[in-house]
């Protein structure tokens, strides 16, 4: 391996370089968010006069505050509900046998291949109905579980030894304290991997919300931004600075658990 | 005692598979009753019509457009995104000075929301003021339409998703590089092979489960393609003269701009037959190449 001091250097020629190209339209994003109107359409990269001006006007002249919360809002109760209920349906699956177990997980796994416009004319039709549009649980209800935070969840659960668990209920334990306070903490790479990935979705999430939520209060993040153009016509620099602050929530997220997510992938299901 | 296990496993499962009936199984269901029936949502009336929409389908222009444009979508963007991903996964694997860090730069692009990333694309490739096109102009060529281009278009927008998704593709790729034991690496290099064999003989074979997984989620995800070519011009959703209409936003359009709820259910119907035979066809076509 002594001719790898040249490759080495070469590839970080080229990751160094990719890295620019795909870091730009982010670095773009952000520094156009610091730039006053008089310069937004200058094709300079630095702000010459940077400024706060777009933040302050986003947060204090528009509903995006109100937007942020609905979505972080949105996003944890969802993050939990599915953290919870996957991995009881995971352990479930891996840990105990019962008649048509196989079933139930072949069910839940087939799910994956209906696609969310199939069931977004359903759902809306039984939103309106039951005369629940422009509520917070309209938005969040078909969220709550997923099935590929089941199957993740599974294959983390068959990972931990058996022994583990039959020593915890030959101890006397209740089935579900032998969930909660032995299995559940075993897996907690999994759990932070699934943590940010349904996080992430339903800080995104779209397309669901712009059709159940008429009411702008109600409307999440990405909604509120999209929606930006036509309510104040095309504002770039607050269009910039919103999407800025769209970003951080997730960052922190991913800044903590970025380890995990990798270590996550690496234990689990990928692995077919 | 083998009952009361059962028992408490479907206690356990009880909520979970009323939700996944519920809001999972029978919408489907539903789906597949209202393709039957011509129905706009605001009208008392819902005719049942049979195989009309269906039939309706065929000669639909605008559904056949989307149509194309969504395998168009998916044949560039899935082994874009794969072929990058994987380059940048092994590059990444050679170095150890700034590995975090440049990992996380190409992260970014998938934290982004999904929403604000369409709108700096819409900038950045703006004729008017957009910073490519200034570049374009500094270096003596021609300007580009790109997104307002029905000829550029749809490219511009996949570049958008496949810049979105490559992060999380070199993720995934790590992950499955890490699982390859060194030692078969090793074994090979006493062997003398070289590096492009070591690629093809270890490296990809024993990755095949992970591009098993990417290949099809990837699949899954680009043929249900809506926010980024919604975001991307929001007041003509679908681009210049359709040339990005994805069949996802079609369904959109159909559903919510017109109400023709039975007509965009059909649309789904076939949206989840092709899914379902392309997933079924990829899974059986690549995981038997595992055996060699």
């Amino acid at each position: 391996m002594r001719a790898s001091k040249l490759s080495t250097s070469l590839a970080y020629l080229v990751l160094l370089a990719g890295a620019i190209l795909v870091v730009f339209p982010f670095a773009w994003m952000i520094l156009t968010s610091l730039k006053p109107f008089a310069e937004l359409f200058n094709l300079t990269f630095w702000p010459e006069d940077p400024t706060l001006d777009n933040f302050r006007q986003v947060l204090g002249e528009t509903a995006f505050l109100r937007w942020f919360g609905n979505s972080l809002l949105i996003a944890a109760i969802t993050t939990v509900s599915v953290l919870f209920f996957d991995s009881l349906v995971g352990y479930t699956l891996a840990k105990f046998d019962f008649p048509g177990k196989n079933i139930v997980f072949v069910l839940i796994l087939s799910t994956l291949m209906i696609p969310t416009e199939m069931l977004i004319i359903p759902w809306y039709v039984g939103v309106v109905d039951l005369q629940l549009t422009n509520t917070y649980f309209s938005i969040l209800f078909p969220g709550l579980m997923s099935a590929f935070g089941v199957f993740l969840m599974r294959q983390f659960f068959d990972a931990v030894p058996n022994d583990i668990i039959d020593a915890a209920r030959i101890d006397g334990m209740h089935e579900f304290g032998v969930f909660w306070r032995v299995a559940l903490p075993l897996v907690r790479p999994a759990l932070s991997s699934l943590a940010i990935f349904t996080f992430l979705g339903n800080w995104n999430a779209f397309l669901w919300p712009l059709v159940v939520i008429q009411k702008p209060e109600l409307r999440t993040l990405p909604v509120g931004v999209a929606l930006f153009s036509g309510e104040a016509g095309t504002q770039w620099g607050l269009i910039m600075a919103a999407s800025a602050l769209a970003v951080i929530p997730v960052l922190i997220v991913f800044a903590i658990f970025q380890r995990q997510i990798i270590e996550g992938i690496a234990l689990t299901g990928v692995k077919g | 005692m083998r009952q009361r296990r059962a028992i408490t496993a479907y206690s356990f499962l009880a909520i979970p598979l009323v939700f996944f009936l519920v809001v999972r199984f029978l919408p489907t269901l539903s789906a597949f009753q209202l393709s039957l029936f011509e129905w706009n949502i605001l009208s008392e009336n819902k005719p049942f019509v049979g195989a009309e929409n269906y039939q309706r389908l065929l000669s639909d222009t605008n559904f056949h457009k989307s149509l194309l444009n969504t395998v168009y979508y998916t044949l560039i963007g899935v082994p874009a995104q794969l072929i990058l991903g994987l380059v940048i996964a092994l590059l990444l694997e050679r170095i150890t000075f700034v590995r975090g860090l440049l990992r996380a730069l190409y992260f970014a692009p998938y934290v982004t929301p999904v929403v604000a990333a369409a709108w700096v694309w819409q900038w950045l490739l703006s004729p008017n003021f957009g910073p490519i096109n200034g570049l374009l102009v500094e270096l003596g060529l021609p300007p580009q339409g790109f997104l307002t281009s029905p000829a550029q278009a749809l490219p511009s927008a996949a570049a958008l998703v496949v810049w979105q998704n490559l992060g999380f593709q070199i993720v995934i790729f790590l992950a499955g590089l890490s699982a390859i034991p060194r030692s078969l690496y090793e074994a090979a290099a006493i062997d003398g092979a070289t590096g492009s064999q070591r690629f093809w003989r270890i490296t990809l074979p024993l990755l095949n489960p992970t591009l098993v997984f990417s290949i099809v989620t990837g699949t899954i995800s680009y043929l249900q393609l809506f926010t980024q070519v919604v975001n991307l011009n929001f007041t003509d959703q679908g681009g210049p003269l359709g040339s990005t209409l994805s069949v996802a936003v079609y369904i959109y359009q159909m559903a919510f701009g017109r109400y023709q709820m039975g007509y965009a259910s059909a649309i789904t119907v076939v949206l989840f037959v092709i899914i379902l035979i392309i997933t079924l066809l990829q899974l059986r076509f690549l995981t038997k190449r595992i055996e060699y």
